[in-house]
């Protein structure tokens, strides 16, 4: 999207000719162009993007550097609590967040299906900028490519981030120890289940948001307490279940849960009832793990519970030198189970 | 959350917990019909609040598990047909059949969709007149009334492009065949409650009395099922064997009339084929002659459909009690959820896939 030369004189007749995306938009020339003045550098406008070079040239006070690149094709693109948009930045800034990184700066690809409304699209782009502005990010380049219809679902977004990791920061598997405590930092499962409550017309007597929200403000609250912070993970797909065996099976080490400290909201607990989902296996688009010392672990969670993001922080379980490699949980009721990686996609059970 | 923070309430398990370590004189092998519980057992942990003399077996009550592979291959052949959208509960997408499962299928181009009720299959009959779906009509007594409701539904608005594919079986029959296998060594039952919430338990009590077992009708919340097997226990200890009712917060003995009379409107018993069992007489529902043109295996050229069970597999002795999933060569090896040679390693309320979750230790 950031070419060189586009027709500011043409561009407000010819774009007020189209109210959607056509084939035309994609080809490269004045349309192609408009699009990008009238849409893209409109919103994200800023020093860089501006230039209209083939890439952003960046400056970085940091000798270590997180890069970490994610796409999005969530359906539908509008749901409660957020949309593409915010989801794409937030994802992105979450990824950089987790190595411990601060954000330097974003590039945005956008796949356009032929026939999206501007405005939606404009929408979208509005949403992505106010999610940059929160965490005083920038997209600094990107591309657009527009497909016939049928050949993509309305719009998917890749975005790319680097960010800067302060030297007295080390975020790494091979950190964890035995008796690290284990931070969960709010309720899981809202985003899985408000994308299924809408995606099946279900609707609840309070409505479940989805909890998209970058964490990068909530990681820098952390790190202000303490550079105990071992590993940070956000649970996306896959849900908390998925995170814990990954940590566990590269750390070699064991993981015990208590499910009573995992909090749930009650209405997605409720869905994820009616649909015989496991809220542990539920994505999630604005939470994180952190593994910590244990002797830090009250300091970094009082300050957490003192963030908005970190509200529900709770300790939720131990590294332990048992259950290698596997994560185990005491039940509700007192016994003990595996909570094992997930093989596919969670389906709907029968009854 | 109401109804379910109270059955999963730790000092109530305890309690109970506490109360069958007293009264457990002898070993005792209990089975839970239902899949529902047997999830609910493995995933709460709830085996090890129980005394070692008490072993529990589980039970052919998973409706994708004893859904015979014949049928997951014609139900992948309908899918196949060309205009034809297919319609499913979505834990029988990932079945194996004999060369793919309808997940694979539906990757290879077929129109399969997951529905969450059979009326939403009706609902997409009436949007798309042109093209003819199938909804794959399995389960036990529980999902029998929505089955037939949609049946009743789509004759009603006069549907012509709607049929099911019916795999219904019945569970008394299936206890029964249990007990009257030389091999059982099934002690008491814990009934299942959802099926009993339909169908009421009388039927029960002369099982009960010709094989002197003690029957209770189970919730299926960990607490429930502790309860469960608090009463099955009172009654071996005691020498009684009663039918009783755990559930009766959801279970009335005469069940629920109008849910009875839908399924007795459109479908009739027959004897089914369970899936590691074989054929059981009387052990099935299927379409009634007046809702014929309904019936995917009479629209559609279905005959001829045969299939051959992994020999490595041995589903059907754990689906009757006799084995346990761990006790299996193939189970966590070359069995897998991601490569199932069988269906309970499929479903997760299947058996096998439910101690592959939750209780490998190796």
């Amino acid at each position: 999207m950031n070419k060189k030369d586009s027709n500011s004189n043409q561009c407000a007749l010819q774009s007020d000719q189209y109210d959607t995306i056509t084939l035309a938009h994609g080809g490269g020339g004045k349309l192609t162009h408009q699009l990008i003045e009238n849409v893209f550098q409109k919103h994200f406008s800023n020093q860089l993007l501006n230039m209209l070079h083939d890439g952003a040239i960046i400056q970085s006070q940091y000798e270590r550097l997180a890069f970490s690149t994610d796409s999005y094709v969530v359906h539908p693109l509008k749901f409660p609590g957020g949309d593409i948009g915010s989801l794409a930045v937030n994802g992105t800034l979450n990824d950089l967040a987790m190595c411990g990184a601060k954000p330097v700066a974003l590039s945005a690809s956008f796949i356009i299906e032929e026939g999206m409304s501007l405005d939606e699209l404009e929408e979208y782009v509005r949403s992505m900028k106010k999610s940059a502005d929160a965490d005083s990010v920038q997209i600094v380049t990107g591309d657009t490519k527009v497909v016939p219809r049928g050949k993509a679902d309305r719009l998917f977004i890749t975005t790319t981030g680097i960010g800067g990791i302060p030297k007295e920061r080390n975020i790494s598997p091979e950190n964890i120890a035995l008796g690290d405590a284990v931070i969960l930092s709010g309720t899981i499962g809202d985003h899985g289940m408000a994308i299924m409550s809408v995606r099946e017309g279900l609707e609840f007597e309070l409505e479940i948001s989805s909890d998209t929200a970058s964490l990068c403000s909530l990681v820098e609250t952390m790190f202000s307490v303490s550079q105990a912070i071992h590993v940070l993970r956000d649970p996306t797909r896959g849900g908390v279940a998925s995170t814990l065996n990954e940590l566990a099976e590269s750390s070699q080490k064991g993981i015990l849960i208590y499910e009573c400290n995992i909090p749930v909201q009650s209405v997605t607990r409720a869905a994820c009832e009616i649909f015989g989902f496991d809220p542990l296996y539920v994505a999630n688009e604005g939470k994180l793990i952190a593994v910590v010392k244990s002797s830090e672990a009250e300091k970094i969670l009082s300050a957490m519970k003192n963030h908005p993001l970190g509200k529900n922080a709770q300790i939720i379980g131990e590294v332990v030198d048992r259950h290698c490699k596997r994560v185990v949980m005491k039940t509700t009721i007192g016994g003990e189970r595996v909570v094992d990686m997930i093989s596919g996609e969670q389906l709907p059970r029968i009854c | 959350m109401k109804y379910l923070d109270e059955f999963r309430n730790v000092e109530t398990a305890q309690i109970l917990s506490e109360k069958i370590h007293a009264i457990t004189k002898h070993p005792w092998t209990i089975m839970e019909i239902c899949g529902g519980q047997t999830h609910s057992i493995v995933k709460s942990g709830l085996e090890m609040l129980l005394p070692k003399e008490i072993s529990i077996v589980h039970g052919p009550g998973c409706p994708v598990c004893v859904t015979p592979l014949e049928m997951i291959d014609k139900a992948i052949l309908l899918a196949q047909i060309p205009n034809l959208i297919f319609t499913s509960f979505g834990d029988m997408l990932r079945v194996p059949g004999s060369s793919m499962d309808l997940l694979q299928c539906k990757a290879n181009g077929a129109d399969v969709r997951i529905v969450y009720s059979p009326l939403d299959a009706v609902k997409i009959a009436e949007k798309n007149p042109k093209k003819e779906i199938v909804f794959f009509a399995v389960g036990f007594e529980t999902t029998a009334p929505a089955n037939a409701m949609a049946v009743w539904q789509a004759k009603k608005l006069g549907l012509q492009n709607f049929s099911v594919l019916c795999s219904h079986v019945l569970v008394p029959p299936a206890m029964e065949a249990i007990l009257s296998s030389p091999e059982n060594h099934v002690q008491g039952f814990l009934a299942a409650g959802h099926v009993c919430s339909v169908m009421g338990f009388e039927e029960y009590f002369s099982m009960s009395k010709k094989y002197r077992i003690p029957i209770v009708v189970t919730g299926f919340e960990p607490v429930d099922i502790l309860q469960g097997i608090l009463m099955v226990i009172q009654q071996l200890e005691e020498g009684r064997c009663d039918v009783e009712n755990q559930y009766a917060r959801v279970v009335r003995k005469e069940g629920n009339s109008t849910a009875m009379e839908i399924i007795s409107r459109v479908f009739e018993i027959s004897s089914r084929t369970w899936r590691g069992i074989g054929e059981i007489s009387q052990s099935g529902y299927q379409v009634k002659k007046e809702f014929l043109s309904f019936d995917a295996e009479k629209k559609f050229p279905l005959e001829g459909i045969q299939a051959q069970e992994s020999k490595d597999c041995i589903a059907g002795e754990i689906l009757r009690g006799i084995k346990k999933p761990y006790e299996c060569k193939a189970f966590g090896t070359f069995c897998k959820p991601e490569h199932p040679l069988g269906a309970p390693m499929v479903s997760s309320e299947g058996a096998c896939a439910a101690y592959f979750h939750f209780k490998r230790t190796g």
